[in-house]
């Protein structure tokens, strides 16, 4: 079993789908922070089999929780100060999410304006359905 | 300053009372023959449309307004690669109100956010055209004397017919309607109309692929013509063209009261015989297509015209 050892100030994302952790580093735009970060991938899990998970040492308020409740909201989301959790947060499908996704139709504006945000709605919560704030168009995970 | 994107950016009663306007236009022409003195409309037509291009023209010559724009792209500055945004940024500076058309979905959206001027959308790609359904309401409400109560039938191409769209999303507001949609299916309505319009509102609504079965239940017939600048595939085009003809044989199924609409242009789903019998209105309903669109250029501007 691999250690990776505990982290003093920031975040654990815990649940993660089993090779899902780089597409949220990336997301998160990780790659982009001045700080440590672990990476651990198919650790082994009672609930999931096999699960992700991602530590980051940093300020806790540099977490975007919208763009993760997008990518996938049963992520455990651990903060910690002074090496110890004080909160978890829950959390929910954004009403909006920007530059994260794009529209595929290739009819759309998107496809061609100049430096326009990608901006989709969340129309149906209950089916988690996004559609596209221009065209409409659906987006397919 | 208020925009038009979708048939759904105005309530109900503020459709009622642009309808009421549009009557009150149809009658009392004069009335309202300087309401636009000094003002200026642009028609932003990156996609060709004779007609829906000449009706937002002659509505606003109607009003004493004037009017400029392109009809196509390559007469623009799109094809110097020029933004939607840019455009539209710029047309702000020489017109008081602008139409836009554009074959890419949303360009009138992102338009309106960076416009000055009120933007009217006059058809985005496949997706809405909401003065056409504006026109449709009030030949239905001037025809038919209403908008609840009704049979629709919605005939030819629903999956990418942005008139039918627009149609849909407006009249699911209205009290017991049904429609009947009808088309092959390779053309059926998209999800979001079915799912998040038809379902969500608890719409009565059946799919079918033949007409004549369903001829004798409608009010109305809303037909459509197959868009060739829709497909990437001209096979499925040729296809799928000539799916629907309706003729005096088919027209003989219908109620004596039907009303058949079109948004116009014809190619050859609706034969020529059908133009005289007392049923087919859409001709009548391009005249109603400009008082609507004379009654929206007067709301979105603001201006108010007095009785006297």
């Amino acid at each position: 079993m691999l250690n990776v050892g505990s982290i003093n100030e920031g975040f654990v994302l815990d649940h993660i789908q089993a090779g899902k952790s780089m597409e949220i580093y990336h997301n998160l735009q990780l790659d982009k922070l001045d700080c440590c970060v672990a990476i651990i991938k198919n650790a082994r899990s009672n609930k999931m089999g096999k699960k992700d998970i991602l530590k980051v040492e940093c300020s806790i308020d540099m977490l975007d929780l919208d763009i993760l409740g997008f990518i996938d909201h049963n992520i455990t989301v651990n903060i910690i100060k002074d090496a110890q959790v004080v909160d978890k947060k829950e959390l929910t499908l954004p009403k909006q999410v920007v530059n994260v996704i794009r529209c595929k139709n290739p009819r759309c504006i998107t496809s061609i304006e100049q430096e326009l945000e990608q901006v989709f709605l969340l129309t149906d919560k209950e089916k988690e359905v996004y559609r596209c704030k221009y065209c409409e168009e659906k987006y397919e995970r | 300053m208020r925009h038009l994107m979708s048939p759904l950016d105005f309530t109900v009663e503020e459709l009622d009372q642009l309808l009421d306007l549009a009557n009150d236009i149809e009658k009392n022409p004069n009335k309202y023959s300087h309401a636009c003195d000094g003002k200026k409309l642009a028609t932003l037509f990156y996609e060709p449309s004779t007609r829906t291009r000449l009706s937002f023209e002659a509505a606003m010559m109607n009003l004493g307004g004037n009017v400029l724009g392109f009809s196509s792209a390559s007469s623009s500055s799109a094809s110097k690669g020029e933004s939607v945004s840019d455009t539209i940024k710029m047309i702000s500076c020489y017109a008081d109100i602008c139409a836009m058309r554009h074959p890419k979905e949303g360009a009138p959206l992102v338009a309106s956010t960076k416009s000055s001027i009120p933007v009217i959308n006059a058809g985005d790609g496949g997706h809405q055209h909401p003065t056409q359904t504006i026109t449709d309401l009030l030949t239905i409400r001037s025809l038919k004397g209403r908008l609840s109560n009704l049979t629709i039938g919605l005939c030819g191409d629903l999956k990418f017919g942005r008139t039918v769209h627009s149609l849909i999303n407006a009249l699911v507001r209205y009290e017991n309607i049904t429609f009947v949609l009808i088309s092959p299916e390779e053309l059926k309505i998209p999800d979001y109309i079915r799912e998040d319009v038809l379902i969500q509102n608890n719409v009565t609504f059946k799919e079918v692929e033949r007409l004549e079965e369903v001829m004798p239940e409608l009010d109305l017939l809303y037909m459509t013509r197959v868009q060739r600048e829709r497909f990437f595939n001209e096979e499925d085009y040729v296809r799928l063209k000539d799916r629907y003809i309706l003729d005096m044989k088919k027209m003989s199924y219908a109620k004596e009261d039907m009303l058949v609409l079109h948004p116009l242009p014809r190619v050859n789903e609706i034969s020529v015989e059908v133009d005289n019998d007392p049923r087919a209105a859409y001709f009548k309903q391009v005249q109603y297509g400009v008082y609507a669109r004379m009654a929206l250029i007067l709301i979105l501007l603001e201006i108010q015209v007095s009785e006297h």
